[in-house]
């Protein structure tokens, strides 16, 4: 481990044979599609089928058709799998159609009008907050020392209020699934997904089955960064809903428009902060007020929810912190997991927030945020002792010595006098906690196992989704290296509920972290065995591996989770150990304005970060690239428009991710402190990294025009119209 | 619907008969009249290039190129390029550089770069940046996409 292996998968990606779910065909099968509700809150009235089309060669499911539960249960079991009397959201289902043609199966749906009668809908945070809406979905509330008193001990009191949007996943290979299914069979399903038994504990509550009628496969994923986690199991309901009744195969690809319009997306966000700030900069009192949009259903709010409140506080030390937080109905379709899940959106509010305290104070932003941070003893916001060295400092300084922060500020301080582009520096500093929060792992109870096979090998069998970020990869290296043996002697299963155990949902930043764990205890239970039984004599380990098969008929290793010892939380009184443990990260953005366009370009990027032992170089990498883009994204290109709770623009055209030109190089650089409970000593990555990319940008922009924009996605509208306030 | 209309095809140096409805397209042809599942759809609307294959020397975006307006033509797909045992440069490098993440924007991404780095020319970040333009990628942020290309592009004769 430690070494850029190359990836397991990466062969059959770049011949195009990796299998991707609409790559897969099955005799007789049909192709699904999904009529929506048009509206965002109504009545259903009628529903009108046109009589010129021809719908006996269509198979027709409504919600009186499903034979279990008319629901996608995940935490509140709020959310139809079809509308009955009433849609809460626009492109809400509300009834399925199959046809042999997929063209077809398209034009019936075009013939299908449903009339509404139409009720009042909330759209925003605002109008969700007024008494007369509904409660939210869950709200938290943090606290530690006393507020009142860090106020009066501060010779500063700074405010502030900062906004974030929707955002799409975007994963490039949109949403589908592959259903077969029938009453004595149970059902099938192939897909492009995250969390395998969150879709086969869906399916069961829909089909009225027991789970072990219910096979799950995740296909080849195109990405998901979060979008795949709930939603998936939606779909994998509508199609195997269709195949239920036809009695054939059915698939369901989304096209790209009913993907980013009817999918779930990041939760928007708004946070207030009041900040009392001592004469030498240190905070004495944080009051902080958090709250997201979670849509029409409750879907996985409470949890998005709870990790934004935990991150709101950033990496840094106040006796006195209050966090109050909570999340919102509304009539948007529901928000969902995507990478960060919360977190970027509090601590793009906390570090906006450090850079107006560095403003009132008069100091240096990079100092300010210096004396603050936590340190080794210190406690979070929830209670929780920071146990291990925290490398804030020394990532804080390689992030400003390899961004060059000093000699750029000065010189662009003099060339910021001519032409029409003005260049700024910005910084971003924060932690991300690994695996799911509180006591959250200790419920999940995941379990790995590792087999040998009869061709010799040690194959892992764990529930984890490779979906881009390597997990095969970084998986087959833990085993292999507590094996004693080489990578190419190690192989993974692909995620099959009939084969693999449940590992848990591939969220997180967990899969190498808490995952991996358990692949290592599990493979050195094999090693041990392999060692007991004296099989490694003579023979090398792919021969040891056979004979054991060939002694004892098959043999696997299976490993469970423990929590690390020490841990605590009290889920009501939210306090305690919030994550086993934190990475932690310091961003620094360069951007360039241009003031006769009002665009904002990105022209250099550097993430310092540490995640405890980097497994593989490479693999780490492209996690840290990749989520820097996306952040990126967020927080100059991604806009989602609503048009009275409807996405209006729900195509690549409208809605712009960054392509090859937007973005600048991206420099990563890795500290690297071992986790003594992580494998190998790793921690978890694939989040952290899109969590300050979005502050850092926006506190760039500041510093080089002075325009102090407070909400993201930043458009050159936007900024425009901040540079006429700040000249006002 | 109108009747089905023959086109004759050569792909990947094999001359292939197809049936396709008028109003499809040559993704449409590639990968369900040809079974040629390399080819992604990412939007199906000109702007990720998962689709882009090469059709008569040049790169186009299949998802928006008529079936009808294919008939007759040549088609390299990725399945035209080395197979697991002998990939081609562009394929090798980006094995090697990591630059396939997810795998989906993979296909489109290298019939693009071949094309790019056609002649042999070595490319800085820029002009690469410039010449794949038309291909989304959600996962890497580019850098070791980048890095692949420059790579396979200056090892082209
Ligand atoms: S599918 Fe053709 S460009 Fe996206
Ligand atoms: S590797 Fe996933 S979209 Fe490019």
């Amino acid at each position: 481990m430690g070494e850029s292996a190359p990836r397991k998968d990466a062969p059959a990606k770049v011949t195009g044979r990796a299998q991707f779910v609409d790559d897969l065909t099955l005799p007789e099968m049909l192709y699904g599609v999904t009529v929506r509700s048009t509206v965002a809150r109504g009545r259903i009235q009628r529903i009108r089928f046109d009589p010129a089309f021809e719908w006996d060669e269509c198979v027709i499911v409504r919600a009186e058709d499903i034979p279990g539960r008319n629901v996608v249960p995940l935490i509140a079991d709020d959310q139809p799998c079809l509308a009955g009397q009433v849609v809460n959201h626009a492109e809400e289902p509300v009834l399925l159609i199959a046809h042999e043609d997929r063209h077809m199966a398209e034009s019936a749906r075009r013939r299908v009008k449903v009339e509404y009668e139409r009720l009042p809908g909330v759209y925003s945070i605002d109008a969700a907050l007024r008494a007369d809406a509904g409660a939210p979905f869950k709200s938290y509330t943090v606290a530690k020392g006393n507020v009142e008193e860090g106020f009066r001990r501060a010779k500063w009191v700074v405010e502030g209020e900062y906004e974030t949007g929707a955002q799409e996943q975007l994963y490039i290979e949109p949403q589908g699934v592959l259903a077969v299914a029938s009453p004595r069979e149970g059902v099938t399903v192939w897909g492009s997904m995250q969390c395998p038994y969150y879709v086969q504990r869906a399916l069961a509550a829909v089909f009225g089955l027991p789970e072990e009628m219910i096979r799950v496969v995740q296909c080849e994923t195109g990405g998901g960064f979060g979008g795949k986690e709930e939603y998936p199991s939606m779909i994998a309901a509508h199609a195997a809903l269709l195949a239920w009744k036809s009695r054939r195969p059915v698939k369901i690809i989304y096209d790209r428009a009913e993907d980013i319009a009817a999918t779930t997306k990041r939760h928007p966000s708004r946070t207030r902060h009041r900040t009392g700030v001592a004469p030498d900069g240190t905070l004495t009192a944080m009051e902080i007020d958090f709250t997201l949009d979670g849509g029409a259903y409750c879907t996985l709010s409470p949890v998005v929810l709870s990790r934004g409140t935990i991150h709101a506080g950033g990496p840094y030390r106040c006796d006195n912190v209050r966090i109050s937080s909570r999340a919102v109905a509304t009539n948007h379709p529901p928000h969902g997991a995507f990478r960060g899940f919360g977190a970027p959106q509090s601590i793009f509010a906390m570090e906006r927030h450090m850079d107006r305290i560095a403003k009132t104070i008069g100091m240096d932003p990079a100092e300010l945020r210096r004396r603050n941070f936590l340190r080794q003893g210190d406690t979070t916001a929830t209670g929780q002792v920071i146990r291990e060295r925290v490398e804030l400092p020394a990532l804080l300084e390689r992030a400003l010595a390899e961004s060059r922060w000093e000699e750029k500020r000065r010189t662009f301080a003099v060339t910021n006098g001519n032409g029409n582009v003005r260049r700024g520096m910005g910084i971003a500093a924060f932690m991300h906690g690994a695996g799911f929060t509180g006591s959250g792992e200790r419920h999940l109870r995941s379990q790995v196992a590792v087999e040998a096979t009869a061709e010799g090998k040690a194959r892992v069998l764990a529930s984890s989704c490779e979906m881009g970020q390597g997990s095969k990869t970084v998986l087959c290296q833990i085993a292999a290296e507590a094996l004693g043996t080489k990578l190419e002697d190690v192989e993974i299963a692909q995620p099959d509920t009939a084969e693999v155990p449940d590992s848990g949902p591939t969220v997180a930043s967990r899969t190498s972290m808490v995952v991996g764990k358990l692949v290592e205890s599990a493979a050195r239970d094999l090693r041990r065995t392999l060692d007991q039984s004296g099989l490694l004599e003579g023979r090398t380990f792919s021969e040891a591996c056979r004979e054991l098969v060939k002694r004892r008929g098959g043999f696997k290793s299976w490993s469970r989770y423990q929590p690390p010892p020490g841990q605590w939380w009290d889920d009501d009184r939210y306090s305690g150990d919030a994550y086993g443990t934190y990475s932690w990260a310091v961003q620094v953005a360069e951007v360039a304005v241009d003031l006769v366009t009002y665009e904002t370009s990105v022209t250099a990027f550097v993430s310092a970060q540490e995640v405890g032992r980097v497994l593989n170089p490479a693999l780490a990498e492209g996690q840290v690239e990749g989520g820097v883009a996306q952040g990126i994204g967020l927080a100059l290109y991604e806009k989602v428009v609503y048009d009275k709770g409807r996405v209006v623009n729900s195509q690549m055209t409208n809605y712009i991710m960054p392509a090859p030109g937007d973005l600048p190089p991206i420099r990563s650089i890795f500290l690297e402190t071992p986790y003594e409970f992580g494998p190998g000593g790793a921690k978890g990555l694939g989040e952290l990294p899109i969590d300050g990319p979005a502050p850092a940008i926006l506190n760039a922009v500041e510093d080089a025009t002075g325009a102090a924009v407070a909400r993201i996605p930043m458009t050159p509208e936007d900024l425009l119209d901040a540079l006429e306030r700040t000249h006002e | 619907m109108s009747d089905q209309v023959e086109l004759l095809l050569q792909v990947n140096g094999a001359a292939r008969r197809v049936e396709a409805w008028p109003l499809e397209r040559l993704l449409d042809v590639l990968r369900h009249g040809l079974g040629l599942k390399g080819t992604k759809e990412g939007c199906g609307e000109g702007e990720c290039g998962s689709c882009v294959v090469i059709m008569d020397g040049k790169l186009v975006v299949s998802c928006l190129v008529p079936a009808l307006e294919a008939d007759g033509s040549s088609i390299t797909t990725i399945e035209g390029l080395g197979g697991e045992a002998g990939l081609d440069s562009m394929q090798q490098a980006f094995v090697d550089e990591g630059a396939a993440q997810c795998g989906f924007c993979t296909p489109g991404m290298i019939m693009a770069a071949n094309a790019l780095c056609q002649g042999g020319r070595t490319m800085d970040h820029a002009s690469i940046r410039e010449g794949l333009a038309g291909n989304l990628c959600r996962c890497t942020g580019y850098m070791k996409i980048l890095a692949a290309v420059r790579k396979a592009g200056g090892a082209r004769p």
